[in-house]
């Protein structure tokens, strides 16, 4: 490997998350039975024409603007023409040689520093519909409930050099995407998916390596699989003198392998021409104006600002900022309790780790910020301890109890009270002399056993801090 | 013949409106009219009979509504348009047992205006011809003489229209299928501008050169549907968002020929026109100069690309259009094929006509990798050129006339079998559908030799149909109204 380089471009199709398709007034829902959500229009009936959803293409040069690239204020639609059942007007409509945005960029963490990856190129275009095939009988049935769904294809430069940087570029994607409230990022259900370009070269060639186009890989980890599965085949071909051949290529998740799908001789000629029933589309400078009034904070520029905000390490800050939603509970919390680094550890740590045994989002969790922000403001009372605090967590996390109610209710509150504590300070050295006297003898470690005997009773409320005051003041 | 089909539909509009007619009256009329005269012309793919007479007796129930300008008026559309419930086969047997659930959006503001549908017209499959042979269902005739072709590829609606069977059709009009068979069967045809009348709902052919419009017995009768189907839909975004002009209020208002500049191409006055074409227009030409019109010499210098490059532009888009009829949805399905490739084989193999098997391969041709920019782009550059020779053009003059098609209405069987002959009777047509232009053809007499209808073509300026239509209702006062068609008499 040390001699070869890998050269990695990636495109990605994001659904938007406009309410109606991209031509036509049908929803967008996920999930509806088979051909529920589809019109004369979708269905690619004879006569009808296409209307652009104006909210796609707000939601596009959003996602432009999010990256830097550049809005062609007059774009083309053009038709990409091949036969398919679940593509019913016979031809995709998409953008080809005027696309809506070019020359964006987006910034990566990576091993060795920050690095900038290239966005070629934005353009819209309509998802197909979805063939099905029986498994029971010799039939095939067509939902095009997804077709004519909007979609960015977001074309990447060739600028990556492993799978790391590609699910880094991925993620920070997808962030960006979701933050925009532009995409949900649902990869499961296709709202997000990756075609990715692989090559490999000698280290230091300046040419690039023939490449194949891995298509549909639908998870972050299979990205990176098929990924480095693909950059082996092709060290593998260069050391033992095989040709590398120019084709697409599909992941098998079981296997962990890409197998060959067509040659360059099989690519389809798509023979795009410019769509003589839609209009140029034209974006007013005004327009982009507004757009840019209503763009909301990015994940790059969160992440600073917590470093810088709240104090937090770049680690915390990334794993915080990675999800708006996330970013935005942690804000809330702090709002509430200001102990970032102490907010930060238990979202981190205990809220993300119910969330992911029981798979949800943070957007549908009951215990609300407010909730874990007293959580910790009781334990920096020291009202309960850190240890109580993580046992009754889940608790909390499933019902989304008040805190303070629910330790009241158990009597989960610790004993503070120095009269309180007197008592049964008292009770236990009186009920252990033998201990007593070997402690005045010098056996000092026995306060250990002493707080044990005194937690014991009191089912570990007492206030450890409390208590330990007290026993040297009595054992002198 | 019955006396209430013969009227203009101006006048059988004013005669519903006062309760003189009603509205199942004339259904009644034109039912009878198709009934005599189909037998011999074959214009009609459908008659929808029933429906029209319910639809009249709602309309008589209700009683006239001034403001339904077509209200009870029997008109027949294209059967290129979709309308709900109505078989739309294009003329085509891969539309065969096809029927649209909505309506075009023309047809939908001829029902809002009050018209009734009564049929749907006989065309060239897909609108691909000029004749009308290439329907595959029939062959319409020529009411002048029932031997000859109405023209294309809206021949049923010029043959419907010229034998009376209502009072005004629509046909579409991609490269002269609305004019060429106005000009063969002797009535009025219009093509407005590109993107006056919404094609939503027209089943396309090329789409960037389509338009819907009407063929009528008079400039006035086509003025008042073209007042009714213009104007801006918001489901074709090609449509002009601009308000459409009542344009019989521009028949009144505009002087017509008083001072009108007509430009003169010489490109369409010269060689390859018959001598009877030529003398028809010219006569009526020099009616309107006896008027007060002006005649003006004018060069249309890139008229002999027109025909290249609208083949390579129509063929493109066709070939992508009819990408549809792929058996999977609707229309026809080979039920033998035992895999998807030799489905869709088989299924388009047997379900298209020579002539749109032939267009489609060429059209996927010119669109194909490294043809592309050598065919397709050339074209589109081409045609800039030749609607800025109109442009040009009009800087001297406010229309421009000459003959609709070289040769009158030609034998049936007569030209068929020579693909490029056929696409020679485009040769004046189609320049307007590149430019965008809107063109007219209005029946100027009858050939000297021949006896048939001969038309002159008046072209107008860009989304001027007003003035194109008072220029037109000028020339039209000063042309002996036609007689009967010869081949009913």
């Amino acid at each position: 490997m040390a001699e070869y380089e890998a050269v990695i471009g990636l495109e990605v199709h994001a659904q938007l998350t406009t309410n109606t398709k991209l031509f036509c007034a049908c929803p967008t829902r996920f999930g509806d039975g088979p051909n529920e959500n589809v019109c004369p229009v979708c269905a690619g009936m004879p006569g009808v024409l296409p209307v652009m959803n104006d909210r796609a293409l707000e939601y596009a040069c959003k996602m432009a603007m999010a990256i830097d690239a550049t809005i062609n204020l007059t774009s083309i639609f053009a038709r990409k023409n091949y036969f398919y059942p679940d593509l019913p007007k016979g031809y995709q409509i998409s953008q080809y040689e005027q696309p809506l945005c070019e020359h964006g960029r987006v910034e990566i963490e990576t091993a060795a520093g920050t690095k900038t990856v290239g966005v070629t190129r934005i353009h819209m275009e309509e998802d197909a519909g979805k063939n099905i095939h029986s498994s029971t009988e010799n039939k095939s049935f067509v939902d095009l409930n997804r077709c004519g769904v909007p979609l960015i294809e977001i074309v990447s430069e060739p600028d990556m050099r492993s799978s790391e940087e590609a699910v880094a570029y991925l993620k920070e994607l997808r962030s960006i995407l979701v933050y925009l409230g532009v995409c949900d990022g649902n990869m499961e259900e296709g709202s997000f998916r990756c075609d990715a370009n692989v090559s490999v070269r000698r280290k230091g060639d300046k040419n690039f390596g023939t490449r194949a186009e891995i298509k549909n890989v639908n998870s972050f980890r299979n990205v990176q699989r098929a990924i480095d599965y693909e950059i082996g085949r092709h060290i593998d071909c260069i050391e033992d003198g095989e040709a590398i051949v120019q084709e697409t290529r599909l992941f098998d998740a079981n296997k962990g392998v890409t197998q060959s799908m067509r040659g360059k001789e099989e690519a389809h000629d798509y023979r795009y021409f410019p769509d003589p029933d839609l209009v140029p589309v034209r974006v007013e400078p005004s327009w982009i104006e507004r757009w840019r009034g209503e763009l909301p904070e990015l994940p790059a520029a969160k992440r600073e600002r917590f470093i810088a905000k709240y104090g937090l390490p770049e680690y915390d800050a990334g794993v915080l900022t990675a999800e708006r939603e996330v970013a935005d509970y942690f804000e809330a919390a702090v709002g509430v309790h200001p102990e970032p680094k102490k907010i930060a550890n238990w979202i981190m740590s205990e809220l993300m780790r119910e969330l992911n045994e029981c798979g949800e989002s943070i957007r549908g969790c009951r215990l609300r910020p407010e909730g874990l922000a007293k959580l910790v403001r009781i334990i920096d009372s020291g009202a309960i301890s850190g240890k109580i605090g993580k046992q009754i967590f889940g608790d909390l996390f499933r019902s989304g109890e008040d805190p303070e109610a629910y330790i009241a209710a158990k009597g989960l509150a610790q004993i503070s009270d120095a009269g309180a504590l007197d008592a049964v300070v008292d009770e236990v050295l009186a009920a252990c002399p033998g201990e007593v006297a070997r402690y005045k003898a010098g056996e000092k470690k026995l306060t250990g056993f002493f707080v044990g005997q005194i937690m014991q009773k009191t089912k570990g409320q007492a206030n450890p801090k409390l208590v330990g005051e007290l026993l040297a003041a009595k054992l002198g | 013949m019955s006396d209430l089909t013969t009227k203009t539909l101006i006048d059988m509009r004013d005669a519903l409106a006062t309760g003189a007619v009603t509205a199942e009256a004339a259904v009644q009329a034109c039912l009878g009219r198709v009934a005599a005269t189909e037998p011999r012309i074959d214009a009609l793919l459908s008659v929808q009979a029933e429906a029209a007479l319910a639809r009249a007796r709602e309309l008589d129930a209700a009683g006239p509504a001034p403001d339904k300008p077509l209200w009870g008026v029997p008109v027949i559309v294209k059967d290129v348009l979709c309308a709900k419930g109505a078989p739309t086969t294009c003329g085509s047997r891969i539309l065969e047992n096809f029927v649209p659930p909505f309506d075009a959006t023309a047809v939908a503001r001829l029902k809002d205006a009050g018209a009734i549908i009564l049929a749907k017209a006989n065309m060239d499959e897909f609108a691909m011809g000029s004749s009308t042979e290439n329907s595959a269902y029939k062959v319409t005739k020529n009411p002048w003489d029932l031997s000859r072709v109405p023209g294309g590829s809206s021949g049923g609606s010029g043959a419907a229209v010229a034998a009376c069977q209502c009072f005004a059709t629509l046909g579409t009009d991609t490269g002269g299928s609305i004019r060429l068979p106005a000009a063969f069967c002797g009535c009025v045809g219009l093509k407005p501008s590109y993107g006056r009348v919404s094609r939503f709902g027209m089943v396309a052919y090329g789409s960037s050169l389509d338009q819907i419009g009407p063929l009528a017995r008079t400039v006035a009768d086509a003025a008042q549907v073209l007042s009714v189907i213009a104007g801006h839909d918001p489901r074709d975004s090609t449509s002009v968002d601009a308000p459409a002009p009542d344009y019989m209020a521009a028949l009144k208002g505009l002087s017509g020929l008083k001072g009108l500049r007509i430009g003169l191409p010489r490109e369409y006055w010269g060689e390859g026109v018959e001598p009877e074409i030529l003398r028809a227009c010219r006569t009526a030409i020099d009616a309107a100069v006896d008027a007060g019109a002006t005649v003006v010499d004018v060069s249309l210098p890139h008229t002999r690309y027109a025909i290249a490059t609208y083949y390579i532009v129509a063929m493109a888009e066709a070939s992508s259009n009819l990408a549809r009829f792929d058996g999977v949805r609707y229309g026809h399905r080979n039920r033998q094929a035992a895999e998807l490739l030799d489905m869709y084989k088989r299924s388009r193999t047997e379900g298209f006509g020579d002539e749109v098997q032939r267009r489609i391969i060429i059209g996927t041709y010119v669109l194909s990798s490294g043809y592309y920019d050598a065919y397709y782009k050339k074209a589109a550059q081409v045609r800039r050129l030749i609607r800025q020779d109109f442009l040009d053009a009009y800087a001297t003059c406010d229309v421009i006339c000459g003959p609709t098609c070289p040769v009158p209405a030609f034998p049936i069987g007569g030209v068929v079998d020579d693909p490029l002959k056929m696409y020679l009777m485009d040769i004046f047509t189609i320049s307007l559908n590149l430019a965008g232009l809107p063109g007219m053809s209005l029946p100027v007499g009858l050939g000297a030799d021949s006896g048939l209808p001969v038309g002159l073509q008046i072209f107008g300026q860009s989304f001027k149909e007003d003035a194109l239509l008072a220029a037109a209702h000028g020339l039209e006062a000063l042309t002996p109204a036609l007689p009967e068609p010869a081949g009913l008499a």
